[in-house]
């Protein structure tokens, strides 16, 4: 992948991810985390290559909630549906089990300008959730939260996740993020991006929230961030 | 802690007090010069407020004739607002679609915006007669910049995310011009109207100088006070049109306000 202004963003990359797989792409700033995703769902166009998808929906979170601020929780849900110009009983059916799956029923008539940024992502995620992706994308959409509200929505990435079965595919710079969330970790170098290593993460779905402090998680953990270290060529 | 009571007249005090206190060093400065300054001779210069009061407020034929020129304005420069809303709109969306469009009006709408309106207005007079339509125009020709870039400002300041999320799910540009673009520019789009409200009266006092048929409006009744140096119904109508231009501003800031205060930053409560 090659940008207008020469800038090449990522070089030789193959990877697949299978259904009922949740891949972790980490890597250091700029080595075209964002772009992989991007090209993945079809925002950016490749310079060279392909990208083939089994299945028609593809879920995207993004960095930032992406939110329209003057909608409402409810009216925010219903976004993907409505531009995909789904029926209207429909896309309320659907927002409604959206609230439901990640607990935000009571809050249907806020505006996001009123809810926490914790609170925001996981609108983001229920509304990436409405139209049933069999793709999905994530692109360090925690990076901007605290701690606790990062771990908390780990969980609940991992509880949608054990439900039901997407093939995700999960960008972010934490080394502990991934190899908590995904079954393969994989380890890019930085720009142009290639991978340069990948790790198989051996604990099975569902993972309790513990897991983090478990002396084997941490050797897990060790050996990506060591692949991530290590100089290149 | 101080009760609360006494805190919110504490702050209607300082709230209250100082332009007042402005406005009477205003009045005792304007009596200073009428009286001290002036010899009875001169004092049609700046008659003294009392004078204006009694000449031009409160004698009801002056009044009424102010009053109507006050309303005829209120019409041309309402029209002219209205119609530079829709145009500048019109204007800003369309530069908006393309980079090439934009690139090849902007200079124009820049043009239109620094030649003196004031040099055209004989022209426009000679082309489209000198009666309502032409003082609408020039109204329109005064405060269609303000919408066209304030509202462009707008459309282009588009969170890049959300332009993404609409692209994902494959919205056209209709859609995304119509549940995305045009309401988040909704905030800058008010603050060019608001603006625009302000010209859009200096436009058709303006106007009232120059095109002199159908009902006079304020400006020319300003026009004809000074040639007759009747100074006490001079202020009165000015003090009107200015009134005019400080009411249509608030109006449109309040509609503006009303648009998104559910969302925007802008209408949230500021101490």
């Amino acid at each position: 992948m090659t940008f207008p202004d020469g800038t090449d963003a990522i070089a030789e990359l193959d990877l697949a991810v299978t259904a009922g797989e949740f891949v972790a792409v980490v890597g250091p700033s700029g080595c075209g985390k964002s772009t992989l995703l991007r090209i993945a769902s079809g925002l950016t166009t490749p310079t060279s290559g392909t990208v083939e998808i089994r299945g028609t929906q593809v879920g995207y979170v993004f960095q930032d909630a992406t939110l329209l601020p003057w909608r409402t929780v409810l009216g925010n849900f219903e976004v993907p549906a409505e531009l995909r110009t789904a029926p209207k009983a429909q896309r309320r059916a659907q927002a409604q089990q959206a609230i439901e799956l990640v607990g935000l029923r009571g809050f249907e008539q806020h505006h996001p300008r009123r809810l926490s940024g914790g609170m925001r992502m996981r609108v983001s995620l229920a509304r990436a959730l409405t139209l049933d992706p069999e793709l999905f994308l994530f692109d360090e959409p925690f990076g901007a939260l605290d701690e606790i509200t990062r771990e908390r929505l780990q969980d609940e990435v991992l509880q949608l996740f054990e439900r039901k079965r997407f093939a995700g595919l999960f960008v972010t710079h934490s080394v502990f993020e991934a190899a908590f969330l995904a079954s393969r970790v994989v380890v890019m170098s930085t720009r142009p991006g290639r991978i340069v290593g990948e790790v198989e993460v051996p604990f099975a779905y569902p993972r309790p929230p513990s897991l983090r402090f478990e002396p084997h998680f941490a050797e897990v953990a060790g050996s990506i961030s060591a692949l991530l270290r290590r100089p290149q060529r | 802690m101080t009760h609360p009571d006494l805190r919110r007249s504490r702050v209607a005090i300082t709230r209250v007090v100082p332009p007042m206190l402005v406005a009477l060093a205003f009045i005792a400065a304007w009596l200073l010069v009428s009286y001290e300054v002036l010899s009875a001779r001169q004092r049609f210069l700046l008659p003294p407020p009392q004078r204006v009061l009694q000449v031009g407020f409160l004698d009801r034929h002056n009044l009424t004739e102010i009053l109507r020129g006050l309303w005829s304005t209120t019409e041309v420069a309402v029209a002219g607002l209205c119609i530079a809303i829709v145009f500048g709109m019109l204007f800003a969306i369309l530069m908006a679609q393309a980079r090439w469009v934009e690139r090849s009006f902007y200079p124009y709408a820049v043009v239109l915006q620094t030649i003196p309106i004031i040099a055209l207005v004989p022209l426009i007079g000679f082309w489209f007669k000198f009666d309502f339509r032409s003082r609408v125009l020039v109204c329109v020709l005064i405060s269609l910049f303000p919408v066209v870039t304030n509202t462009l400002f707008g459309l282009q300041s588009v969170d890049r995310g959300l332009l993404d999320l609409f692209r994902l799910h494959g919205a056209g540009r209709l859609a995304a011009l119509r549940k995305l673009q045009l309401p988040a520019a909704l905030p800058a789009a008010f603050a060019g109207f608001r603006i625009a409200a302000g010209l859009s009266v200096i436009g058709a006092i303006v106007g009232d100088f120059f095109f002199r048929q159908g009902q006079p409006g304020i400006g020319r009744l300003i026009d004809v006070y000074r040639s007759q140096l009747a100074s006490e119904r001079l202020f009165t109508a000015i003090f009107f049109s200015s009134l005019l231009g400080v009411v249509l501003f608030w109006v449109v800031g309040f509609i503006g306000h009303r648009a998104v205060r559910s969302w925007h930053e802008s209408a949230e409560d500021r101490r």
